[in-house]
């Protein structure tokens, strides 16, 4: 039975803290597609589009009927445990600093047998539930947990390394006066967030949400103004070693597009808090953080964009700020990048309207704040890197695969 | 004592002795607040800087920043323009205000033991007279400065001083305004809140009473003015002038004081 | 399982397999794949007292001759061949390319030809070769910290001994014997006697397989030349024949666990082909990186029936003197693993039993033997599998 993860202890001054290492994160471009069905949680392998025969490890041609049309499809996520292994000896530094390491060949329910990381509680001839799901490297690989999940499921070490739990772990919530910022607070404070840190610009601004922030219990707030570098800078020096989850929920939200309202001051704020503060967050916290991704079990491990579903694609509505969220949206990806060595992940969420007051003439459905938290925290202990949240961002997920251009022609509804 | 001409008897008295210079002018930094509007309206920029260089790779000779902020940030100086009553008036704008207008006295009336038992203390006509009882009449073209030591504040939530029903800070009475224009002729108000009106002057009959009049009729505002304390109640000679901004409404300024001590 | 038939299939009378070489094993060297290569060229043909250019078949395996293969070895050698083989099945390439050169020397492709298997060791370059073995390690092994067949193993190990009630001390006792008989060969790194204590307490690598279920890596090369009988005679040369071969690959891909190797798809034409029986032969020579896959060949290639091969090695003494001799030269496990020439240890030593110049353990008047290999785990399971009859040549 997996065992509670003891909450950590204060850190040794004088331990050197463990680097980040990565888990080897070379895969071929048929092996991609698994990554892109582990960043949205689904899990799908290749499914031969002649013959029906389930794929694995990905190919370019079927291994039964030697069709090339291998779509990737939903498939069955059971399978029983054939055999099960604990590694005592690597070559990879990523595992050599977390051994041992349990493994486990199963057979799935869809066909191939694939090899997977092992949750504790597996036994050999058991069912067990498979997932895709992002490792260290970003890359995706399978784990195998009980059917019947234990109670600290969520503590096993081994799956600690692939999901973000925000158990035990500080997280900073970078805008604490709108009702997504509260939410978010309530939010991680249900998950057990170990510190919760948030921050609020313009002080002598009121804010009802940031009143009801500042009751929580493990809340500090703490003066941030994503438009000021100085301001970032200063809290990045204070909190920059300590954060191990990062919210950027900035949000400024106006409507008007380019011809119907040119306003530059109005556009120039939306790109300065939405894609200006996040490379000032990026640039300040984004190092330690990136230094602490193997800081023991619960180091740096998540970068959490709330993006609109409209950085996808425009909404002459919301023309300007669309725009101010692709940028944001962009610098996310290069983010990304930058912060995979420590193995830190970047998890972009693509939100639907909100239920506020910015969003007033917008019909329904609208999005109750505390449900997108949910999904945000969610998203985090499951380990994904792409969250579209609510039905308008996952329709325009949607469509924009299947016609980019029907979705441009449509959405000024 | 130097003696000759006029400007050498004055910077004998700055340089020797006679004259002490007052800086009236808060730090410009970026936790300086700026004028809270309802957040559908246009909003100023608050005060940022960016380092371009400091002496390293970016330049190794120099240090500097660029900045941005709006016109009306920190201590600064409010052009007739700013205000719609004030938009056709001649000379309105920092580049055509004439700039000996930027040399006036200054009274400075000290309300601060009102202001420090009722935010929301408004300066009355009575008042004024009450102090020109002691203090003798305001000369015309002089600022007239409400003392508060509201710049004392540090913290930018005192400062403010919000609730919901918008900012509570000290200001001046509306019926006070066109009786200093018509009555003292005074060239500006002056006072060491965010703005030249009081906090809840969006509620006066006619709403931000000290813009619309002293605007209207091409007078000037001064706010966010600190170490009012250090000037006597007549006599202080102000130096205002704003950036020489093309059709400016305003602008940061750095307003100085000129003290007789003896 | 319907195998592979013999109907049909050609014999390979008139080929002679002889000189035996064995370039000696280093943990780890400085030298390239190349100088393994060309030391075992220069011995074969010292030995053979042939020239260079006499050899004009050449059939190479290795992993470290990157980013070379067989063609730039020749430019490296100075060689000319006409005929050119270079085998990328590791673990099962001795057998393959036995096969291979055998029928290029019958057909008269090639007179004289050169089966080389050699690779090097640096520091680290186990865990390089590891790292980009196959696509399918890449995405779907490697990225899980095994480095290498270890977990791979681990895996069929665990499923062997759970479905058929092996124990770890069968595989000891397989592993001590192997030991016994290294300590016999020079050539062999582990030196020392291996008591059933020691194996039991080895640090664990990856469960159930602990250090001395393990092969060392290290560099080393095995070679031997092909030609026919008549030229071994003219060049007065000690030879065996070959009395079958088999490969087979991706075998049983609908097992989902490897229960079996390819040798279970061929076995019966491979005894048909060979006129002889399992139980005529004076040895077997297994592929041996893990115990788990020895006591599948005893199974896959008649020795006894399937799941029964821990109760076989109970009854049986698997030294070179014992009722059984199994790897008499010690085996990878005992001499080490030097890349693809572990895939020549066992031929190589069946040529020396078989033709009375062993440098080990003597399995006394052997006759008939068995050579058997073992390579490449692609994704979850070895793909490769051979084997060879080799006969004592009385002529």
């Amino acid at each position: 039975m997996t065992a509670p993860l003891p909450p950590p202890r204060k850190k040794d001054p004088v331990e050197r803290t463990r680097q980040p290492t990565l888990p080897p994160g070379n895969r071929s471009r048929e092996a991609q597609g698994l990554t892109a069905m582990a960043a949205v949680g689904r899990f799908a392998l290749q499914v031969c589009a002649g013959c029906r025969q389930v794929q694995y490890p990905p190919r370019q041609v079927c291994a039964h009927c030697l069709g090339d049309d291998l779509p990737w499809r939903d498939v069955a996520a059971g399978g029983r445990l054939l055999a099960e292994t604990n590694v005592h000896a690597a070559n990879d530094l990523f595992f050599r600093d977390r051994l041992p390491w349990r493994l486990g060949l199963v057979q799935s329910d869809a066909g191939p047998s694939v090899v997977a990381h092992l949750a504790e509680d597996c036994r050999q001839g058991e069912r067990v539930r498979l997932s895709l799901d992002l490792d260290r490297s970003g890359h995706a690989v399978m784990n195998a947990q009980p059917e019947e999940p234990g109670p600290n499921l969520e503590d096993d070490v081994q799956l600690r390394e692939m999901t973000m739990n925000p158990k035990d772990r500080r997280v900073l919530i970078v805008n604490g006066k709108t009702a997504l910022g509260l939410a978010l607070a309530q939010a991680f404070k249900t998950a057990g967030a170990r510190e919760i840190f948030v921050g609020h610009a313009e002080p002598w601004k009121t804010s009802p949400a940031l009143e009801a922030v500042r009751k929580i219990d493990g809340v500090t707030l703490f003066p941030l103004d994503v438009t000021d570098t100085d301001s970032v800078q200063e809290l990045a020096s204070v909190l920059g070693g300590k954060v191990e989850i990062m919210v950027n929920n900035s949000y400024h939200l106006r409507p008007g597009g380019a011809v119907d309202r040119m306003d530059m001051n109005l556009s120039r704020e939306e790109m300065d808090i939405h894609y200006f503060g996040l490379l000032r967050l990026a640039g300040t916290f984004g190092p330690a953080m990136r230094g602490r991704g193997a800081d023991g079990d619960h180091g740096a491990c998540a970068w959490v964009n709330v993006l609109s579903a409209y950085a996808q694609i425009n909404n002459p509505t919301f023309g300007t700020y669309s725009a101010s969220q692709a940028a944001a949206r962009s610098l996310a990806q290069c983010l990304r990048a930058e912060l995979a060595p420590g193995g830190i992940r970047v998890l972009n969420t693509f939100v639907g309207p909100l239920d506020d007051e910015w969003h007033q003439m917008v019909p329904p459905p609208k999005l109750p704040p505390n449900m997108v938290a949910g999904r945000i925290v969610d998203a985090l202990k499951k380990g994904l890197e792409d969250l579209a949240v609510g039905a308008v961002a996952e329709e325009i997920a949607e469509r924009l695969a299947e016609n980019p251009k029907e979705i441009e022609r449509e959405i000024k509804s | 004592m130097t003696t000759g001409g006029l400007l050498n008897q004055l910077m004998g008295g700055i340089l020797g002795s006679g004259i002490q210079v007052v800086d009236l002018t808060m730090t410009l930094q970026p936790d300086v607040p700026t004028i809270v509007m309802p957040p559908e309206f246009g909003q100023s920029w608050p005060f940022r800087m960016e380092e371009i260089s400091r002496y390293d790779h970016r330049g190794p000779f120099c240090y500097w920043n660029n900045l941005s902020c709006g016109e009306h940030t920190g201590t600064h100086f409010d052009a007739p323009i700013h205000w719609v009553s004030g938009k056709d008036l001649p000379e309105n704008a920092t580049d055509t205000i004439p700039v000996e207008k930027f040399l006036a006295h200054a009274c400075v009336v000290d309300c601060s033991a009102p202001a420090a038992a009722d935010p929301d203390y408004l300066l009355t006509q009575e008042a004024v007279e009450d102090w020109e009882a002691a203090n003798g009449k305001i000369p015309p073209r002089s600022w007239l400065l409400m003392r508060t030591d509201w710049s004392l504040k540090r913290d930018p939530v005192a400062y403010m001083n919000m609730a919901e029903d918008g900012a509570h800070t000290p200001g001046p009475h509306e019926d006070l305004i066109p009786w200093l224009i018509e009555e003292r002729d005074v060239i500006g108000f002056g006072c060491e809140a965010v703005g030249t009106d009081a906090g809840q002057a969006g509620h006066a009959n006619v709403p931000y009473p000290c813009h619309y009049h002293m605007h209207g009729n091409n007078r000037f505002g001064l706010p966010a003015l600190t170490n009012l304390d250090a000037l006597p109640p007549q006599g202080a000679v102000l130096i205002t002038p704003p950036l020489k901004i093309r059709q400016g409404s305003g602008s940061p300024a750095r307003v100085l004081a000129l003290v007789e001590t003896t | 399982m319907s195998g592979q038939q013999s109907a049909g299939r050609m014999g390979y009378d008139g080929v002679a397999v002889c000189v035996p070489v064995t370039v000696p094993y280093s943990r780890y060297s400085l030298r390239s794949a190349h100088w393994f290569c060309g030391r075992a060229l220069a011995e074969l043909i010292q030995t053979a007292g042939i020239g260079k250019v006499q050899v004009d078949g050449f059939c190479i395996s290795s992993f470290t001759l990157a980013p070379d293969t067989a063609v730039g070895l020749t430019q490296h050698l100075g060689v000319s061949p006409r005929w050119l083989d270079h085998i990328p099945m590791g673990g099962a390439s001795g057998a393959v390319a036995l096969r291979r050169a055998a029928r290029a020397v019958q057909c008269g492709d090639a007179e004289i030809v050169a089966c080389i298997a050699g690779d090097t060791n640096h520091v680290d370059s186990f865990r390089k070769t590891i790292a980009s073995f196959s696509q399918f390690a890449n995405d779907a092994v490697y990225p899980y910290g095994s480095g290498g067949p270890n977990a791979s193993f681990a895996f069929l190990t665990d499923h062997y001994m759970r479905q058929y009630g092996a124990k770890r001390e069968d595989f000891a006792k397989l592993c001590i014997a192997q030991r016994d008989n290294a300590l016999q060969n020079s050539n062999a790194l582990m030196k020392r006697p291996l008591s059933l204590d020691d194996y039991m307490d080895a640090r664990p690598i990856a469960d159930p397989l602990c250090l001395f279920d393990c092969v060392m890596p290290c560099a080393g090369a095995e070679a031997f030349l092909v030609m026919s009988a008549d030229r071994a005679r003219a060049l007065e040369l000690p030879f065996v024949e070959i009395l079958s071969t088999i490969e087979r690959h991706n075998a049983f891909p609908d097992d989902p666990i490897q229960i079996r190797g390819g040798w279970a798809m061929d076995v019966d034409g491979f005894y048909d082909l060979a006129g002889v029986g399992p139980e005529d032969m004076d040895f077997l020579q297994a592929y041996d990186d893990y115990p788990v896959i020895c006591f599948m060949q005893m199974e896959d290639l008649g020795f006894c029936k399937k799941g029964s091969a821990a109760e076989f090695v109970r009854r049986h003494d698997l030294t070179a003197g014992g009722d059984f001799p199994f790897n008499t030269s010690g085996g990878q496990l005992s001499v080490g693993q030097a890349g693809a020439a572990g895939g020549s240890l066992g031929l190589v030593e069946a040529i020396r039993q078989l033709t009375d110049q062993s440098m080990s353990a003597v399995v006394e008047g052997a006759r008939h033997g068995v050579a058997s290999c073992f390579g490449m785990i692609n994704y979850d399971r070895g793909l490769c599998s051979s084997a060879a009859v080799l006969a004592r040549s009385d002529r």
